[in-house]
């Protein structure tokens, strides 16, 4: 297990050393001058090597990339020249967004498609099963920015249940700030459900066939028993990975979301952030995600690793 | 065939109707895509636009049509880019193992670590937005999901005793990996170039909307749903229509991939990524 553990661990430094690098270098082949853009087309050269100087431009690429790095182990971030504080300042206050848009959504399309895929699972090759399938592919085909388009329209301007757009701040209250959350969460969280429910009853279906269900059935432990406690606890290890992998593309998706929605999350800052070409701040939130993936990754791993010994072994 | 793959048939008929609708607009749609006149904006439809009208008095129905060409064209380039460099890869990784297995394995590690809209957004940030961009973007995120498939198939032709024999019998590995492998995992591939047709279409669509993918005038799918958004309380039927166009076009190729997978071998597994 410890070797497992320190292989994974290895494969998951490379992976952000390489990824790092990517991010670097590919913004350093951007055209444009940071120092320029700052300062305006008429400034005075003098000025311009000044602050060249200042942000460290003047400094060979690779001596810069270090002291990114550097800096970002160290616990100190740039400076992002259109917002004029520390990066780490601006994405801490987005995280509080996207973080919980990202985790709520992956609860919510877990609430939903577990029991659903079980449902059809148990009823395969019946009404409920085609039922639950069908919903499931057109889930799966409707973009997620559609839904939330479609869900304004409906529940916020037609029904006026929920804002719009917008996010009210944390400040002003837990329950209305999570009010204004409820629809983006659900835009995100009901194509995702799709997948899942589909890989649920994939995984009930091969559970049930199992040698073990049998004897738990013949042992005359009631159904119900057999289902939650056999069947799904044992249909979870494939069902974990699925998730981990659906972390990254809720993240991903949330980008998305927070625009149809206004919110100020990471996704906007990244977006803001490219159109005034404040790289700082791109670098930064771009190598963030990337941790994210990589990490959620590296634990749906461990994950596998400790529920099923046999994962240790072909890693 | 009807009746036991009812699945496939919706997906051959829902694909063949994306299809048959972008032919159709290389030559032919009720108006012109950029045609605009402001005294019809936001119709209801009528015989001469068939389905209204936006808010430049342009023509919904031919808009959709041109953005249904437009959808087939990211999709085929960004699933040929990936099959064009993933499955050699994937072959090679397959073939001699080893530190080209383990470079292919961790190179694929770092490309899924950025998902394609934040890889669309950087690259964005280089090139400026742009259709060529977006495709690019798309494209680069299919090569890791196609080099795994066909490593994972790859490998198993790979322990057939066939294969096996085709070595014994001196043909070189490339020999191989032509007679043998490529033949038996072309279903493989057939049905994860259909999904990830799928995934690139549903990716398009929102760079666009986002503004990183087609640039107006050129319609798109996404593009069109980004700009009814602050008119739907006016004109609904602006948010609605792209939408569904998208849905219908998703939906049919997840059907017809879902479907030639029952049909070429049920046994068979794609991955779904994306």
């Amino acid at each position: 297990m410890l070797i497992f553990l320190l292989r994974r661990l290895l494969v998951l430094l490379v992976t952000l050393a390489v990824a790092s690098l990517a991010i670097f270098v590919i913004l350093e082949v951007l055209p444009g001058d940071p120092a320029l853009l700052i300062l305006g087309m008429e400034a005075q050269d003098d000025t311009l090597a000044a602050l060249r100087a200042q942000m460290g431009l003047d400094r060979p690429a690779p001596v810069r990339y270090l002291t990114w790095i550097g800096g970002l182990l160290s616990g100190s971030s740039g400076i992002s020249h259109t917002y004029a504080v520390p990066v780490s300042e601006l994405i801490g206050e987005r995280l509080l967004i996207t973080v919980p848009l990202a985790l709520l959504a992956l609860v919510v399309s877990t609430i939903i498609a577990v029991p659903l895929g079980m449902f059809a699972a148990v009823r395969r090759g019946r009404l409920g099963d085609y039922g639950v399938m069908g919903f499931s592919q057109i889930g799966m085909a409707i973009p997620n920015f559609w839904f939330g388009i479609i869900a304004i329209l409906v529940f916020a301007v037609a029904l006026g249940w929920f804002p719009s757009t917008g996010f009210p701040g944390w400040d002003a209250g837990a329950g209305v700030a999570l009010w204004a959350l409820v629809l983006p969460v659900f835009s995100l969280a009901l194509p995702e459900a799709a997948i899942l429910a589909r890989v649920t009853r994939a995984s009930v279906l091969e559970t049930l066939g199992a040698d073990y269900v049998r004897t738990a059935r013949a042992k005359g432990i009631r159904e119900r028993r057999v289902l939650w406690g056999h069947v799904l606890r044992n249909a979870l290890i494939p069902m974990t990975t699925i998730l981990g992998l659906q972390f990254a593309f809720l993240l991903a998706g949330s980008i998305v979301i927070e625009s149809v929605f206004s919110l100020p999350g990471l996704g906007r800052l990244i977006f803001q952030a490219v159109s005034a070409r404040d790289l700082v701040v791109v670098r930064d939130v771009v190598l963030l995600l990337v941790c994210f993936v990589v990490v959620v990754n590296f634990l749906v791993d461990i994950a596998y690793g400790v529920i099923d010994p046999r994962a240790r072994r072909s890693a | 065939m009807m009746c036991r793959h009812p699945n496939f048939m919706i997906g051959v008929l829902l694909t063949g109707l994306l299809c048959v609708t972008a032919l159709v607009s290389l030559v032919w749609t009720p108006h012109g895509f950029d045609a605009i006149a402001i005294a019809d904006r936001m119709q209801g439809p009528s015989m001469g636009h068939w389905l209204g009208t936006d808010q430049f008095g342009r023509d919904v129905a031919t808009r959709l049509m041109v953005g249904a060409r437009n959808s087939i064209l990211v999709g085929v380039v960004a699933v040929g880019i990936g099959l064009l460099v993933g499955v050699p890869l994937g072959l090679l990784a397959a073939i001699r193992g080893g530190w080209i297995d383990e470079l292919v394995a961790r190179g694929s590690d770092v490309v899924f670590a950025f998902p394609a809209i934040v890889s669309a957004i950087l690259i964005t940030a280089i090139l400026g937005p742009g259709i060529v961009n977006a495709i690019i973007a798309i494209g680069i995120f299919n090569i890791p999901v196609f080099a795994r498939v066909t490593r994972g198939a790859a490998l198993q032709v790979w322990g057939m005793e066939y294969a096996r024999a085709g070595l014994a019998i001196g043909k070189s590995g490339l020999g191989v990996t032509r007679d043998h492998v490529l033949p038996n995992i072309a279903s493989v591939l057939i049905v994860q170039a259909t999904i990830q047709f799928a995934v690139a279409i549903l990716a398009e669509a929102a760079l666009a909307y986002l503004g990183l993918g087609t640039q107006p005038p050129a319609p798109s799918w996404g593009r069109m749903l980004f700009d009814a958004q602050t008119l739907m309380t006016i004109d609904p039927k602006l948010a609605i229509l792209p939408g569904l166009a998208i849905a219908l076009a998703v939906l049919g190729l997840n059907l017809l991939g879902d479907g030639l997978r029952d049909i070429l071998d049920p046994r068979l597994r794609a991955e779904r990524i994306g």
